[in-house]
């Protein structure tokens, strides 16, 4: 990897921890466990059209981990862990597709990481009534896919003229 | 083929909308079955804590090992989560629950309150 681009990863991972703890002072609180602004997965979207599936999920995961420890105990961290891998692979295979814009891939991240969240949350408590809110999360994240998508894409155009990689 | 992609991102959000109303329908057809004598039942970590019964006003703090701690309340038949010390503070802000089936979740420390039904449900009350 070149320097430019190590470079580039932790300023991303920089940003990503920054949204995450602004996320945690925006008390968006419905009573819904799992719902999320998904101000982070912004930068996950930039990395994933910019740098490409691996770096993005690594910026991801190290993400998580340095933001569960920070503002958040261990078992938070389990279902942001879930949510996260989830919504990777949902957003990975959405794009590999080539069918949808960067608006439908965010869109397809948001709804996966608020599902997984919850089905991981019930696997752990073991409390099948938590299915109840998957409606809520579902349109939660589908609002939130499609604000993040939209600002994605002009982050992402920009980054691409600035930056030259090779 | 970008406008092809605009379309396909509506299609998808049009789906994800009609599974979300679909499972909303479901949802709500299963739940919210008024109890009599209901039982506000508190499990940590899926191991039972403590069962409440509805009728009585209490307050009960609820203790974890590591020191954190949820506030369930009791209160005109309606069982709430009035005060915790989990970071997310969702538990807190939830409404008061009293049906059958709601249920509280306190995910950071994976406490539940959930609304059971008591010994009689309204079948039960006619045969006897
Ligand atoms: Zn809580």
């Amino acid at each position: 990897m070149k320097t430019k681009k190590i470079a580039y990863l932790g300023l991303l991972v920089a940003l990503a921890f920054i949204f995450s703890y602004i996320e945690t002072l925006i008390p968006i609180n419905i009573g819904v466990p799992g719902a999320k602004l998904g101000l982070a997965n912004l930068v996950i979207i930039v990395a994933l059209y910019t740098i490409g599936e691996k770096n993005a999920f690594l910026l991801s995961m190290v993400r998580i981990v340095l933001v569960g420890f920070t503002f958040a105990n261990l078992a938070s961290m389990l279902y942001s862990l879930a949510g996260g891998i989830l919504s990777f692979l949902a957003m990975c295979i959405a794009k590999r597709s080539g069918k949808l814009s960067t608006t439908g891939v965010s869109v397809v991240g948001g709804v996966f990481h608020n599902v997984g969240q919850i089905l991981m949350a019930i696997w752990v408590v073991k409390t099948a009534s938590l299915v109840y809110y998957l409606p809520v999360l579902i349109i939660a994240g589908l609002a939130s896919g499609v604000a993040i998508g939209i600002l994605g894409a002009m982050v992402t155009k920009r980054v691409k003229k600035v930056v030259n990689w090779d | 083929m970008e406008e092809n992609k605009k379309k396909n991102d509506l299609i998808l959000i049009g789906v994800l909308l009609m599974v979300a109303l679909a499972a909303y329908f479901c949802i709500s057809f299963f739940q919210g079955a008024n109890t009599k004598n209901g039982v506000a039942v508190v499990t940590i970590d899926d191991a039972e804590y403590g069962r409440f019964p509805l009728v009585v006003d209490t307050e009960e703090r609820i203790e974890l090992p590591d020191g954190s701690y949820n506030l369930l309340v009791i209160q005109d038949g309606k069982a709430d989560v009035t005060e915790a010390s989990c970071p997310d503070g969702i538990c807190v802000n939830h409404r008061a629950i009293s049906k059958q089936g709601q249920s509280i979740v306190c995910l950071p420390n994976k406490v539940v309150v959930e609304i059971e039904n008591g010994e009689e449900s309204d079948l039960d009350a006619v045969t006897n």
